[in-house]
């Protein structure tokens, strides 16, 4: 038994006053069912989550009180892989025929900031300017270009390719073009990332419809199959954000675990993968997650990056949406973003950012603090 | 470099070996499995281990990575009335890597494997006039 993806929606990301993340969810979720022709009161489960805008179980307020079983989901950047990976085992349980699955969010404008008690590190850590996301993602890929000859002009090129696909999805939030040097050249935030180089924190909504994929012809005729779908938590020596200390010890971070075994699962190797969204934090992280995942080998994305393997009309398309850069981060939306990408890719209605030749396998990976990662693998 | 004329105290004293002849810090060493942490914890997150004797940290080491803090940040951050940017780095002190500010901010004179020390810095004022200081790593005075 498989399970497909029958149904999809989208509330188009960025920033749109006067509408609650939990009113962009409902019209997420309605789309989707839409896209089944399914009603509420078809659905016979839900998983759900939003890391600042609310509980999503309270959308049966808007959707309609049918005594459905809907279940939070609180994962953080795993959020909509996690509500993914558990309405996929729901039917693969054979408790369930048809569920759903929503991820949505509304944060602030600016810098996520955390407080250090919450993750049981001392005041000083914040007091003394430590505690920013931003500084562990430039000291990573700082490190990383420097061991695998990555330039920064590679770095900018990530960026202008995300602005350039942004450009040509309805849907992102940033969608004006922006070429590598004035990437380069805009503000400097943590070197060696500038301003256009990181994702800002946004809002937006995704839902999908899954049904048994033996019953999938009744919804459309297009499903999508979930061939794959694994989440991992990181190991001792691994460098995650928020970290006073490292161990000499290093160990590879929960990426290459949960792709590894994604791949496994899913009996398909990188090489097979026709279009990919990968985490993009900012744009050193989707030069670093290329390796990570296994789509290619540590120190040779400056060559595909320069090439243009990693745009539409290449032979590894990656973030063919614009992927967090050009859409943002609304950490409960975003993983689920990525599979409502692959899935338009996988049914040819992807507009005017189409891959070319008929994909017919998409891999998705999303990755967060503290240390966690979600990967899937589509096929129709 | 904090003025000796006014009051000063650590950030959190619970960093720093207490009376050392010069400022050390304070790291945890696991009994079992010799994991060393920073800034001390009492069980170890590699074994689980529950017997974690206090150990001083190497006062030098090497850069393991770096960047500058270009921005102000948010609460809970709290520094000068009037900002300024500074370094931020990992470095290897051999049995531990550690997450300090570093004193340097030009990014043109920082590497990996650069040597560097340990040394004070100052990081905010205290509304009562007290200067507080903070660990740091300064690249390495050659003699």
């Amino acid at each position: 038994m498989k399970v497909a993806i029958v149904g999809i929606g989208i509330h188009p990301f960025g920033r749109t006053p006067g509408v609650s993340g939990r009113q962009q969810g409902a019209q997420a979720a309605r789309a989707a069912m839409a896209d089944a022709g399914v009603s509420w009161s078809d659905v016979q489960f839900a998983f759900g989550g939003s890391h600042s805008a609310g509980d999503a179980d309270s959308l049966v307020a808007d959707l309609g009180l049918t005594g459905v079983p809907f279940i939070n989901v609180y994962n953080g950047c795993g959020t909509g892989g996690s509500a993914l990976i558990a309405g996929r085992s729901a039917i693969l349980s054979g408790q369930h025929d048809l569920g759903i699955v929503i991820g949505f969010d509304k944060h602030p404008p600016g810098a996520f900031n955390t407080d250090p008690a919450s993750l049981g590190l001392g005041e000083w850590y914040g007091e003394t300017g430590l505690m920013l996301t931003t500084q562990f993602f430039a000291m990573k890929i700082q490190r990383y270009m420097r061991l695998h000859g990555i330039s920064v002009r590679t770095l900018a090129a990530v960026a202008a390719k995300a602005f350039r696909n942004g450009a040509r999805n309805p849907n992102a939030w940033r969608r004006d073009p922006l070429d590598i040097d004035a990437v380069a050249a805009s503000k400097m935030v943590n070197d060696p990332l500038t301003q256009f180089m990181f994702c800002s924190p946004g809002e937006g909504a995704v839902a999908l419809v899954l049904s048994r994929a033996d019953q999938a012809h009744r919804y459309t005729e297009t499903p999508v199959l979930v061939e794959a779908a694994e989440f991992r938590s990181r190991r001792f020596g691994s460098f995650e954000v928020f970290s006073p200390w490292l161990s000499p010890e290093s160990a590879p971070g929960p990426t290459v675990e949960a792709a590894r075994a994604t791949f496994e699962a899913a009996g398909i190797a990188p090489d097979d993968i026709d279009v990919a969204q990968i985490q993009d934090t900012e744009s050193g992280a989707e030069i670093m997650h290329m390796a990570e995942t296994g789509l290619c080998k540590d120190g040779e994305q400056e060559e595909l990056i320069r090439r243009g393997a990693t745009e539409i009309g290449g032979s590894m398309p990656i973030n063919t949406d614009g992927g967090c850069l050009a859409n943002g981060e609304p950490i409960g939306a975003s993983g689920l973003r990525q599979i409502y990408e692959n899935v338009l890719q996988l049914r040819g209605t992807a507009g005017e950012r189409q891959v070319p030749g008929d994909p017919r396998v998409a891999f998705s990976h999303v990755y967060g603090a503290p240390g966690i990662s979600a990967c899937t693998v589509l096929t129709r | 470099m904090p003025d000796a004329a006014r009051v000063e105290r650590l950030v959190d004293e619970s960093l720093f070996v207490p009376d050392a002849a010069q400022p050390t810090l304070r790291g945890a060493a696991c009994d079992q499995c010799g994991t060393t942490t920073f800034p001390y914890q009492e069980s170890c997150p590699r074994c689980g281990g529950t017997s974690m004797p206090s150990v001083p940290l190497p006062r030098a080491g090497t850069l393991w990575s770096f960047t500058v803090q270009n921005f102000e940040p948010k609460p809970p951050y709290r520094g000068p009335e009037q900002f300024e940017p500074y370094g931020v780095g990992y470095v290897d002190l051999g049995p531990v890597v550690v997450e300090a500010r570093l004193s340097e901010n030009d990014v043109e004179q920082l590497s990996l494997d650069l040597p560097v020390e340990l040394v004070l810095v100052p990081a905010f004022v205290d509304d009562d006039g007290t200067q507080v200081v903070t660990f740091a790593f300064a690249p390495a005075v050659t003699s």
